[in-house]
């Protein structure tokens, strides 16, 4: 790899033991895949932010280093919300360890937005470099925005955060963008709920795995586009796609279609995810819900008590700067948590099964809470809550 | 007599010890225990042995990529692998072998099932070598 002057000073140690490491790790990751050079980037968001998922060594690795961020960064989120933790019925066992991993973040410059939806937070805008790493964000960015990311791991996206580099590989060469496979969908409803795209998702993500769709016949509102694009990361490995006449790139460049395989997904099959099975809690908002999603479900509960409890998950800024809806939320009894969400909270693990908007918790939830999980659109979601 | 073969480098840094070889891709996590460095995914043709103090020699990494914690978790309890071959490397073996200090080649100009198992081996991340046998 073709370093700069500086590069090679914080390689050769001159600015620190953990810039050093910090370093290696970027030239490892730019070896391994081939990388020419560095490219700047915009921000990080930084994975292995939970306790449940990183342990005891994650915490010891991230004690030992010593630098800050020199771009904006943020936290993927975490097991809990960092303020309401006992309100959600934490084991204060957990919060300790969750709260340590937090400091020492805090430490690094990483700053405490713990969110899968950094995009609702600071400017990202199309052609910026990123070094994300949480999979829904990778494939909105990529898509929705048109800003360009690889899947990071927790790791390289800290490193990138505190150098402020990536290296220039992968989704970051517009000639490795391009749509590798076609997805017609059949039969939409008019205006679908971000649900019914989450289920598409579900459904598309199995067929088309790790590859670049490029899909017709749907016209998603950015809303859509999250819940879609989220799914498929789970389902597949989509990091990228296309939506003819919706994404950014889908409308400044004409892809060649011919010659790609081309998957054909009905509605029929989307409703078919759908199930009636009787569930304990409901759950909205994974990927973190936007502000209009926060508006819609206050409108649907406006004047209306829960009967099961009503988890909505968002950024803690996105939360401050709609009062009005979560108040309304609220009011009815449900709750609106922050920093954390129902594929990474232990909360969850006490409910048999839970009903979600999210295509992508369906698929999540009953491996890692043990229970069962039924999909529906935010309308139906909310409705259950309150029968 | 010894042989020397040419690799790719990741990182820097030398480590010698018995070979370790298994044609099955490798999760840590869940797959090795940190405080022991035994193989514990009773699927994998290694289950039940040790890479401590191993050069472990596998196609790649699989599985999760908090994998690379493991690996440092390895290094912290003294039972990680002297050196690592991999056919391809890729992130999480490549960040986990740069974290905890652990000499990483790939891309061997011969197929890793030819690695005589249990013979003495030198990994050479800096110079992108592996020299097999003693010299």
């Amino acid at each position: 790899m073709q370093l700069d002057p500086d590069d090679e000073r914080i390689l050769a140690g001159e600015f620190g033991e953990t810039r050093q490491q910090m370093m290696e790790l970027l030239v490892g990751l730019g070896t391994v895949y081939g990388a020419e050079r560095f490219v700047p980037i915009a921000s990080a968001q930084v994975s292995g932010a939970s306790y449940k998922t990183i342990g005891e060594w994650g915490l010891e690795w991230l004690s030992s280093l010593d630098a800050r961020a020199v771009v904006p960064a943020v936290l993927n989120p975490v097991g809990m919300d960092l303020e309401r933790w006992q309100e959600m019925g934490i084991d204060p066992a957990f919060a300790k360890k969750q709260e340590q991993v937090v400091a020492v973040y805090r430490r690094l410059g990483i700053r405490l937005e713990c969110t899968c939806t950094p995009y609702y937070l600071s400017l990202t805008g199309y052609g910026d470099h990123l070094a994300w790493s949480e999979s829904s964000a990778v494939c909105y960015a990529n898509s929705a925005i048109g800003a360009r990311t690889n899947r990071e791991g927790g790791p390289t996206a800290l490193a990138a955060a505190l150098v402020g580099k990536t290296p220039y590989y992968g989704l970051h060469l517009v000639e490795n963008r391009k749509p590798t496979v076609v997805v017609r969908v059949e039969g939409a409803p008019p205006s679908p709920d971000a649900g019914w795209y989450g289920a598409l998702g579900v459904i598309a993500g199995r067929q088309v795995g790790s590859r670049i769709p490029f899909f017709s016949g749907i016209r998603p509102t950015r809303d859509g586009l999250k819940s879609l694009g989220a799914a498929m990361a789970a389902t597949g490995a989509v990091a990228l796609f296309h939506v003819d006449r919706i994404t950014p790139e889908a409308r400044v460049f004409s892809y060649d279609l011919g010659g790609l395989e081309a998957i054909t997904v009905g509605s029929d099959e989307v409703a078919a995810a759908w199930s009636g099975i009787p569930v304990d809690a409901v759950a909205i908002g994974c990927p973190h819900c936007s502000g209009e999603e926060l508006g819609l479900i206050a409108s649907l509960l406006e004047g209306k008590r829960v009967t099961k409890p009503l988890y909505v998950f968002a950024a803690r800024r996105v939360i401050r700067e709609h009062p009005r809806e979560v108040a309304v939320i609220e009011r009815s009894g449900a709750r609106v948590y922050a920093d954390t969400c129902m594929v990474v909270s232990p909360a969850f693990e006490r409910y048999g099964a839970v009903m979600t908007s999210s295509g992508k918790a369906s698929v999540y939830l009953p491996s890692l809470c043990g229970g069962a999980a039924r999909l529906g659109t935010v309308e139906e979601c909310v409705a259950e809550a309150t029968s | 007599m010894e042989v020397i073969i040419r690799a790719r480098g990741i990182g820097r840094g030398s480590g010698t010890g018995a070979l370790l070889v298994t044609d099955a891709p490798l999760s840590f996590l869940g797959g090795v225990d940190p405080e022991t460095g035994v193989v514990i995914d009773p699927d994998h043709p290694l289950h039940g042995r040790s890479v401590a103090g191993r050069v472990l020699a596998f196609p790649h990494g699989k599985g999760s990529t908090v994998g690379s914690y493991v690996i440092y978790g390895l290094a912290r309890n003294g039972v990680a692998p002297a050196a690592i071959v991999n056919t391809e490397a890729e992130a999480i073996i490549a960040a986990g072998a740069l974290i905890a200090g652990i000499p990483l080649v790939d891309r061997p100009e011969r197929p890793i099932g030819e690695l005589p198992d249990g013979a003495p081996a030198t990994v050479d991340a800096g110079a992108g070598d592996i020299r097999v046998g003693d010299p």
